[in-house]
């Protein structure tokens, strides 16, 4: 079915494609149109939502946050790979497609970047761990989630995202480890985009893949263009069909490129080399399944430009009504925190609550 | 009911808690084979499997960090931390993810975890073995903390712990496991945590400590009650929650309060119980309210532990001093 390679090889492993820039298929993709449409639809749905969520930061009426600009393939085609009725996600903070697509709204995700803490709601029912801003932290937690579905008997798995950077992280060993002795359906999902900040990827390891990590640790790993949609969603539905069936963890590094800032915070022309990102760039995840569809006849330039005003609406719809939504009373600090408050948070909530009605 | 160890206690409430609900499981080092290092778990692998209770790779954070995963899968983890020292491998898991993930996800997530942990001095342990790290984990808004005594608590905390939706540290003190035996229910049974114990009744002087150190404050009450002070004991058994009605009640009646923690001077629990009784029985104070603590040293070796740790002398002499003084 496939022609892709798994670690360890002799040769420095080159990542699977299906997908050339110009739309040129290589292989057979299991994606079908319908799935493809409805993943470009949330590749260009976040990257509006990324480019209107900047002009709003440069504004000051957005908070800090990061983009998935560039990575847009690499989180659309593996989140595709999961059932979001049995499948979890375990989220670093750079992914919001497939936050999207298990279910999370996009005006959580506007109002948490806004600051206000009822954005980190997840709805019942949708399997999602909240954003992770402790790098590396989740991986623990999404090898639990796996091995606990498998001890209960589901065949859901878990999937976890990070990054480069946090790989370097004892949170990403232990779980490799752990997750290889108790066989646990985790998918290790790696997006190498090249930057932690500014840390360039030769400075997080010397190894000459991340994904030959997982030879280590006695589970898979395989290495995937991470800007080919059709790529990503075939070894990552490989990954989950092996997970699903008992063979355990894989470990997918998906070589991609961050082509924004680090977030809205970050001045990446300090570091980065411009010919380095002129050339990724040029590798754009979004044009190319367009010109994928384009090749096959079944994309024109008025579906393009349709798809971008539904996009737009959309995003202007949810970040209006997060918006609307008032800054939260001091409830919101003691909401939440404990099933079972102990007194002394009682008592504190009500002296917030008097000095909030004083003021 | 019958006299069990504290290690019996602990054992058999784990073996009736995961008889009574299958979502229990045991996760730690050396847990299943060898029964746990103070055998807290012995037997239970045998009865229940290797699925239930599971012998971990060596590292704390992945054992803290899955386990959250299994709560969250729906499961209600039981880990053992085979010390509390080694809890700084962790320290990321315990205080960013455990304590928060309720709040993080605005009350998705439940997290029904219990993290046991033999912890404090006494029995000449290795370095970096008996350090009694509980002020890091109060510190720690989310996160429960109780420390039981008795052998009867330790089985009804943690019954309770158990069936509880908030993560609670639970801290056994490794000196008590063998030398504590007390009645216990051969049932089922729970005890609530926020209340404290008085193990004594007494009018001069409050005697307040947890853990170890309360079995050891109540021995030196004996000898203050032959000098002819008459100190009342509070156990605490939790620290979060924090029964401070229970502790403003004993200090007002007496007017004198001693905090005896195994921990080091500054920054210790004792500090908060001070800062507590100073606020809710400052007009009923007769004397400064007097701290017994280690030095503010690192955990020295064992040879020399019991230079360290507070003592029943010196709680004997300082409590004394402070009562003739404040006569």
């Amino acid at each position: 079915m496939s022609d892709y390679r798994f670690v360890p090889s002799d040769e420095p492993v080159a990542p699977f494609n299906l997908l050339a820039q110009d739309g040129t298929l290589h292989g057979q993709p299991s994606m079908t149109d319908a799935q493809v449409f409805d993943a470009l639809r949330y590749m260009v749905l976040t990257r509006t939502f990324d480019e209107k969520a900047t002009a709003l930061q440069r504004q000051g009426r957005f908070g800090t946050f990061s983009s998935v600009r560039g990575q847009e393939a690499s989180v659309v085609g593996s989140s595709f790979a999961l059932d979001p009725s049995k499948d979890w996600i375990a989220p670093q903070y750079r992914e919001l497609p497939a936050l999207l697509r298990h279910g999370y709204p996009l005006e959580n995700f506007a109002l948490y970047f806004m600051g206000n803490p009822r954005g980190g709601s997840i709805p019942e029912g949708v399997n999602l761990l909240p954003l992770q801003i402790s790098l590396a932290a989740q991986i623990p937690q999404a090898t639990g989630v796996a091995w606990g579905l498998k001890l209960q008997g589901s065949d859901g798995v878990a999937l976890t995202y990070f990054g480069d950077g946090a790989s370097s992280e004892g949170d990403f060993h232990e779980s490799l480890n752990l997750a290889g002795v108790v066989k646990a359906p985790v998918i290790f999902f790696l997006q190498n985009n090249g930057w932690a900040i500014s840390t360039p990827r030769a400075i997080q390891t010397a190894a000459r893949s991340f994904a030959e990590r997982a030879l280590g640790y006695g589970i898979d790993g395989v290495v995937v263009d991470g800007n080919d949609l059709l790529a990503v969603y075939e070894v990552t539905a490989a990954a989950v069909a092996k997970a699903r069936a008992g063979g355990g963890a894989t470990l997918i590094e998906s070589v991609t490129y961050r082509t924004g800032a680090h977030n809205t915070a970050d001045d990446p022309s300090r570091y980065i080399d411009n010919d380095e990102l002129a050339a990724w760039v040029a590798k754009d995840p979004i044009e190319r399944v367009e010109n994928y569809l384009r090749k096959k006849g079944v994309w024109s330039d008025s579906d393009a430009q349709q798809l971008r005003e539904e996009c737009a609406q959309e995003v202007d719809r949810a970040v209006t009504a997060a918006r609307a939504i008032p800054l939260p009373t001091s409830d919101a600090l003691f909401d939440h925190v404990y099933a079972d408050p102990p007194a002394l948070i009682q008592q504190q909530r009500q002296t917030w609550k008097k000095r909030e009605a004083q003021s | 009911m019958s006299d069990k160890t504290m290690i019996e206690a602990i054992r058999e409430c784990l073996r009736q808690e995961m008889e009574a609900d299958s979502r229990v499981v045991v996760i730690g080092e050396d847990v299943g084979r060898l029964g746990g290092v103070f055998r807290a778990t012995d037997g239970l692998q045998a009865q229940f499997g290797k699925n239930r209770v599971v012998d971990m790779p060596l590292a704390e954070g992945v054992i803290i960090g899955s386990g959250i995963g299994l709560a969250m899968s729906g499961l209600r983890p039981v880990i053992e931390l085979q010390f509390l020292g080694f809890g700084h491998q962790a320290f990321h898991q315990l205080g960013q993810q455990v304590a928060r993930l309720r709040f993080r996800s605005q009350g998705r997530h439940s997290l029904p975890l219990v993290i046991r942990s033999p912890y404090g001095g006494g029995v000449r342990t290795p370095e970096l073995h008996s350090d009694a790290f509980e002020a890091f984990y109060t510190h720690t808004p989310g996160l429960k903390v109780v420390a039981p005594a008795s052998a009867h608590d330790a089985k009804g905390m943690l019954a309770e712990a158990i069936a509880s939706d908030d993560p609670v540290l639970f801290l056994e003190p490794l000196k008590g496991y063998r030398l504590v035996k007390d009645d216990v229910p051969d049932e089922r049974f729970r005890t609530p945590l926020g209340k404290l114990r008085v193990m004594r009744e007494g009018t001069d002087v409050t005697l307040i400590a947890w853990s170890a150190a309360s079995v050891m404050v109540n021995q030196a009450a004996e000898i203050l009650a032959e000098r002819g002070i008459s100190a009342e004991v509070l156990d605490l058994r939790s620290l979060n929650p924090l029964d401070v009605d229970g502790i403003t009640a004993s200090v007002e009646k007496t007017g004198r309060a001693a905090v005896i923690q195994e921990a080091s001077f500054t920054g210790g629990f004792a500090s908060e119980i001070i800062a507590t009784v100073q606020e809710h029985c400052f007009y009923n104070l007769q004397a400064p309210i007097l701290r017994i603590t280690a030095p503010d040293t690192p955990y020295p070796l064992g040879a020399v532990e019991d230079l360290y740790v507070p003592d029943i002398d010196r709680v004997v002499n300082e409590v004394t001093a402070l009562v003739q003084e404040s006569a």
